[in-house]
């Protein structure tokens, strides 16, 4: 018995970390020749002999090949840790994100909870990064991310209860049912919902998700943690080699699992209508997957359209814009959901 | 070791609170050296910034890290070797430094440029400031955080450098005049057989093609940056320049007319025939980095139109006066000043009446407008250090030069 229970979790375990890589392998790929075609470049052409395919694991080869560069000014302990902490904080959110009725590793009761409660844990890495730098450019890096996460955290929680409210629970199995079986008036058919109800009556609280969370993954329009034009590369600044790559990994994984954390919250999930549940144990992951492509893809394309904010600029959007707007759409939901 | 009784010892636990929160913190200001090895200060400039957070107490910038010493160096060499030189000062627009300097030695000489030669001349000086402003409105938006639009705009400027190269053989460092003219082009026909040198077969159909994809490009230009609401938040308002303190600081070209004045060099001096064509000048109201932006924008639909003009109105003739063969400028004292694309750049050349001359005094755009630069990062946030710096468009060569 207990055997099974660590067999089971080694697999769990595997097949966490194996989706979180190719997720942030297939989205850098994404990335490389997305942004190529907008720019009317070519973008990765040869590594892996058709498209380029290859490329990102060409990078991650040279990346593992390359000395580490530690600088004497460096608190080294800090430094070293700092990298896993960012890819652990994203790496735990594909814990509970269900790709199928059963194909999730942990159903927690508390998902959405856990979900908003550990995304912030690679910002503390993040804050670790550009502390222990010993390096001017690095500190303001770390501090303006600390900043965004503090004030980004806000509206992302709050853009959520919205959906919490008219789900009635914390699952994010639970949600994805939730909206499964949404009955407007009580009385539409199944098939209806494959617009996803909650798009519809949560469209304001999407839209401040996908901004909330652009900003939490510190992509442009709000990538000032990084803004190599102004402070070179921020918090990254004096990583190289392995650990450099563990951040970009985190940064991709993180684009990944918000996507698809929005994707379940907003977009219905995994779900299909006429489809039994143990079919959609197969078709679901497809379902997801096609969904969070999607989203990623807006991310790209908002990041090679937008220049950045400035970081007041970024304050007053949250602060004055994003969490009273956020604020009425709870009101506005709650009252909805009693009265009707 | 006391142990405290929230309830009982009000007045220990009190004090306690008390004295937690009126330990201050101090924050000393930190010294933030941006450069001379940084990405968006054009090659060395160095700034030792004071900063407060992200507020700036003071700035001053530390230049000379590209001291060439190209005045000392004019001394000890022969006008035509000066040409190669003084087109390393502004690389970006390399053709149009060499203008000025070779119409101050021809006036001393008092020698007549043919009509031809002097539209040649024309043409390359208007392509080299499109290149010049294209490298500026597409680097802008890059420094402000969009990638996207340098691409577009650098494709254009391809074909500018193209023609430069097809008619002179340099895409940077065309090295193209010659005193009393221009040399023959490249592949234009026998060097021995002076009356088929000429531009390039072609040339003039394929700069009207180029200048039609450069409009296009500018139009691009102004879907993707001008309407753009974050660009214009980070830039309408920011790194505003008064005209008067423009004028004493001596910032010239579109920095200076982006604060409302249409002075212009091309307009009133002769040292290139632009008063034949019809163009208008550019200006500005606010003199914030947006306006500074949208004239460079306005300067390369401007530069078009003038080229598109020439090209249709090119005189026939000969390319090169008469000269001697050594070339020897009589003793005097000059100043030729032109507009460049960076602003005005002057040569005051005195000769005493040998091969080279005896002094040769540049002034050049870039070091007046960066000038301005301490009075104008006071008070401001790190962020817009970039976008003030980069709004300023300046080349570390010619600062230095």
């Amino acid at each position: 018995m207990i055997v099974n229970f660590w067999v089971t979790l080694g697999i769990k375990m595997a097949l966490v970390l194996g989706v979180m890589l190719v997720g942030a392998l297939v989205s850098i790929f994404g990335e490389l020749k997305i942004s190529a075609h907008m720019q009317s470049r070519i973008g990765p052409y040869f590594a892996g002999g058709r498209w380029g395919w290859a490329q990102p694991l060409a990078d991650g080869l040279k990346f593992i090949q390359k000395e580490e560069i530690i600088p004497d000014t460096v608190d080294v302990r800090v430094f070293k840790l700092a990298p896993y902490v960012v890819l652990m904080g994203t790496m735990a959110i594909y814990v509970v994100i269900p790709f199928g009725p059963d194909m999730v590793a942990g159903n927690l009761d508390l998902g959405v909870f856990y979900v908003l409660a550990i995304s912030s844990i690679s910002t503390v890495g993040v804050l670790m990064a550009g502390w222990s730098s010993g390096n001017k450019y690095s500190l303001m890096g770390g501090l303006r991310a600390a900043a965004q996460l503090i004030a980004y955290e806000l509206p992302l929680v709050l853009a959520v209860v919205g959906v919490v409210i008219l789900a009635g629970t914390l699952s994010l199995n639970g949600i994805v049912e939730a909206q499964a079986q949404w009955q407007w008036f009580g009385v539409t058919p199944e098939w209806l919902n494959v617009i996803p109800p909650y798009l519809i009556l949560q469209a304001v609280g999407f839209a401040i998700f996908l901004t909330a969370s652009l900003a939490e993954l510190s992509r442009t329009p709000f990538d000032m943690p990084i803004a190599e034009s102004e402070l070179v590369m921020g918090y990254l600044t004096e990583y190289s080699g392995l650990r450099f790559t563990m951040f970009f990994l985190g940064e991709y994984a993180g684009m990944v699992a918000l996507a698809a954390i929005a994707s379940t919250l907003f977009l219905g999930g995994y779900w299909l209508p006429f489809v039994s549940d143990d079919l959609l144990n197969f078709i679901g992951p497809v379902v997801l997957i096609t969904k969070i492509a999607l989203l990623v893809f807006l991310f790209i394309w908002m990041r090679w359209t937008f220049p950045r904010l400035r970081e007041d600029q970024l304050q007053q959007l949250a602060w004055r814009i994003l969490i009273p707007v956020a604020l009425a759409n709870i009101v506005v939901t709650a009252v909805l959901k009693v009265v009707f | 070791m006391t142990t405290i009784n929230p309830i009982t010892d009000v007045a220990t636990a009190m004090h306690l609170s008390e004295a937690s929160v009126s330990v201050e913190l101090e924050t000393p200001d930190m010294t933030l050296n941006i450069g001379p090895q940084h990405p968006s200060t054009h090659g060395v400039l160095r700034l030792v910034a004071q900063v407060d957070g992200e507020r700036i107490l003071s700035v001053e910038p530390v230049i000379g890290y590209m001291h060439r010493g190209y005045e000392k160096l004019a001394e000890v060499r022969t006008y035509a070797q000066i040409t190669a030189l003084v087109n390393r000062i502004d690389w970006v627009s390399g053709f149009a430094n060499e203008i000025p300097f070779i119409v101050a030695a021809e006036r001393l000489m008092g020698v007549e440029v043919p009509e031809r030669a002097q539209y040649i001349r024309l043409i390359l000086t208007e392509l080299a400031r499109i290149s010049s402003h294209l490298i500026f409105t597409s680097s802008y938006p890059l420094e402000i955080g969009a990638a996207t639009p340098l691409m577009h705009a650098l494709r254009e400027r391809e074909r500018v450098l193209e023609l430069l190269e097809g008619v002179t053989g340099g895409r940077f460092h065309p090295n193209f005049n010659r005193i009393g003219g221009v040399k023959p082009a490249a592949g234009s026909g026998s060097q021995t057989r002076k009356d088929v040198q000429d531009l390039p077969a072609g040339f003039l159909a394929e700069t009207r093609e180029a200048m039609q994809r450069v409009l296009d490009v500018c139009d691009d230009l102004d879907t993707l940056v001008t309407g753009n609401e974050i660009f214009r938040a980070r830039t309408v308002g920011v790194g505003v320049i008064p005209l008067d303190k423009g004028i004493d600081y001596g910032v010239s070209g579109p920095n200076l007319r982006a604060s409302g004045t249409n002075f212009d060099l091309r307009k009133h001096t002769d040292y290139l025939p632009y008063d034949r064509f019809e163009f208008e000048i550019p200006a500005g109201t606010n003199g914030d980095c947006f306006d500074r932006y949208l004239m460079r924008l306005e300067e390369i639909r401007e530069a078009c139109k003038i080229i598109i003009q020439a090209v249709d109105s090119i005189p026939s003739g000969p390319l090169q006066a008469k000269v001697p063969k050594i070339i020897k400028v009589p003793a005097g004292e000059v100043y030729v000043r032109a507009e460049n694309p960076k602003g005005e750049m002057g040569y005051h050349l005195i000769s005493e009446g040998g091969r080279m001359p005896y002094r040769l005094k540049i002034r050049t755009a870039s070091f007046s407008n960066l000038s301005v630069l301490p009075w104008l990062l006071e008070d401001t946030l790190v962020p817009d250090i970039i976008a003030i710096l980069g709004s300023l468009d300046f080349v570390l060569g010619d600062v230095d030069r």
